[in-house]
């Protein structure tokens, strides 16, 4: 196996896909634990996942291309996901898009130059009566201005 | 109440006391008749009435069943699965469990959207202490029923709370809707016969069970039984989640409940059910909020997701929003709907920018209109809707774009 994955996780994986009555129906829950043990899932985790499943490799790439939260390259320690949809948009969050831009010197979809913050734009996160609402890694936080975006990125080492 | 979340807490304010009755004194005729009275209807988008759905499963076939809850909450502006799952994650174990009873039910999928990560870690240990307390798993409270409910969390696609998308996801594939017929009620989560239910609606199922159907209807209207979690976001003094009768007006859910709009903000136009409803104006907000009443005002209450836009905002805005949404979460099966919200969108920005031309607003509807009706799934009606009521209700504004730079 060209990717190895730690001895817990190939516990989980096999305790996953016994809880399915077909094991192909294991392969998000698997591609969820694989991308937070290794950050990413690149063609040789996808090699892997696929050989455990006995599914072929295109089979866990058509998967990984079609879902948004799968990464297919690196992402920083921390990603911040702000929603563009419209209750978010119809309290600023474009212009904190901007600011945090600005404020990281880089573009949405990119990650700062020490790997620390990669930032994104997404569709509503189902937290729209804390509108401007963002995601960083799982943790959700609403009502945002720029002052209280400071103090979140700055508590986060 | 604070902490319902964790079952000692719940135990005390009379949980699961609806699992006991349903398992040890009601037949599962009983249960389906029960809930088919109350008139329960879908509070995922479409509205059916659960009771007809739980009835069109086989009910002698040598396949297993499947229960798949609908929890991957996606349409713009709802919020109100979130709430249910982290504050009363045993109110839709109840549900579940009482549902999976009355169809002849041993496992049971929750479908959650992957961002609810936190959100499913709780539902996980809820699941756990409803193990250990003998609610779930073998021989439920000596009723010789068993069942098993697993989490399964998707991966951020908004077609797969889609029912027939979410079901080709649960089996580790592209969240692709399929054909109907056949329905999954006969064919669905691996070939077997398939219950999909929204976590709101399971939720709804241990009152019934307790205070009977007479009783659930009457707090809604006779053909919409119950209560709605109304989410109210946008521009409003006090956004959140409230919970009102079925029926309830509009004008009490903006201007009472969520405390009127924001200070120095006039009410432009309101959308009533998720960002797929098509859109009001503000004179068009004195409306019952059930199925039927929004039907009639040709919108819908698909989620009960109440979006509050004000006058200063713009409808192409509001517009690139819609169809920017649409364009990226198409499944690209189906090629009106794939080719025809970026069409759209590519429209709509160009207008936005000032660079719009005379037959825009028109090409607009035209594809709008071939859209709708001619998809595999709901998302194309979902799409071409609020895009068409908007440019129908709005078509001077969109048009005073034309030809001039942005209006600020």
């Amino acid at each position: 196996m060209s990717a190895a994955f730690s001895g817990e996780t190939m516990k989980k994986i096999k305790d996953i896909i016994d809880s399915y009555p077909d094991k192909e129906a294991a392969l998000l829950p698997v591609l969820h634990l694989v991308q937070r043990e290794i950050g990413s899932i690149s063609p040789s985790e996808e090699k892997a996942v696929a050989e455990l499943l006995n599914i072929s490799q295109v089979r866990v790439k058509e998967v990984i291309s079609f879902y948004t939260m799968f990464n297919r390259k690196p992402i920083g320690k921390y990603h911040i996901q702000v929603c563009s949809n419209l209750s978010c948009s119809l309290l600023g969050s474009e212009s904190l898009i901007e600011y945090l831009t600005e404020k990281l010197g880089i573009g949405v979809g990119e990650t700062t130059s020490d790997n620390k913050f990669t930032l994104s734009t997404v569709q509503c996160l189902g937290a729209c009566e804390q509108a401007p609402c963002m995601m960083v890694n799982f943790n959700y936080y609403g009502k945002l201005d720029k002052n209280k975006i400071d103090i979140i990125l700055d508590e986060l080492e | 109440m604070k902490n319902s979340y964790i079952l000692e807490e719940y135990l005390k304010q009379g949980g699961y006391e609806a699992v006991s009755k349903a398992l040890n004194k009601m037949k599962p005729e009983e249960i389906l008749a029960e809930v088919k009275a109350a008139c329960l209807r879908g509070r995922g988008g479409a509205g059916f009435p659960a009771g007809v759905k739980w009835s069109f499963v086989p009910k002698d076939v040598d396949k297993p069943k499947y229960l798949c809850v609908n929890a991957d909450e996606g349409e713009p502006g709802t919020i109100k699965d979130r709430y249910i799952m982290s504050h009363t994650p045993h109110a839709l174990l109840e549900g579940i469990i009482i549902t999976s009873y009355c169809v002849g039910i041993n496992t049971a999928f929750i479908y959650i959207r992957g961002e609810y990560e936190n959100i499913a870690v709780r539902l996980e240990n809820a699941i756990k202490e409803a193990y250990k307390q003998g609610y779930l798993g073998k021989n439920i409270l000596k009723s010789g029923f068993d069942l098993d409910v697993y989490v399964h969390r998707g991966a951020g696609a908004y077609i797969c709370g889609e029912e027939t998308a979410l079901l080709e996801s649960l089996e580790g594939k592209r969240g692709n809707p399929r054909l109907k017929p056949p329905f999954p009620a006969s064919i669905g989560l691996f070939q077997c016969p398939t219950v999909i239910n929204n976590v709101e609606t399971l939720s709804n199922i241990p009152h019934i069970i307790l205070n009977g159907a007479d009783w659930f209807c009457k707090q809604g209207k006779p053909k919409d039984g119950g209560t709605r979690l109304f989410g109210v976001s946008g521009m409003v003094k006090k956004p959140g989640l409230y919970e009102l009768p079925v029926g309830v007006n509009l004008k009490e859910i903006i201007f009472d409940h969520a405390g009127g709009l924001k200070e120095g903000k006039r009410l432009k136009a309101v959308i009533p059910g998720g960002l797929s409803a098509p859109i009001l104006t503000r004179d068009e907000i004195d409306i019952n909020m059930d199925c039927d009443s929004l039907m009639e005002a040709n919108s819908m209450l698909g989620s009960g997701a109440v979006i509050v836009i004000d006058e200063e905002t713009s409808m192409v805005d509001v517009l690139k929003i819609i169809a920017n949404f649409y364009s990226h979460e198409s499944c690209g099966q189906c090629t009106p709907c794939r080719h025809g919200n970026v069409w759209i969108k590519k429209i709509v920005t160009r207008i936005a920018e000032g660079k719009g031309v005379k037959e825009d607003v028109d090409e607009i509807e035209r594809i709008a209109t071939n859209i709708l009706g001619k998809t595999l799934c709901p998302l194309g009606d979902a799409a071409a809707m609020p895009i068409l009521s908007i440019v129908r209700k709005f078509r001077p504004e969109i048009e005073s774009y034309i030809g001039n730079p942005r209006q600020e």
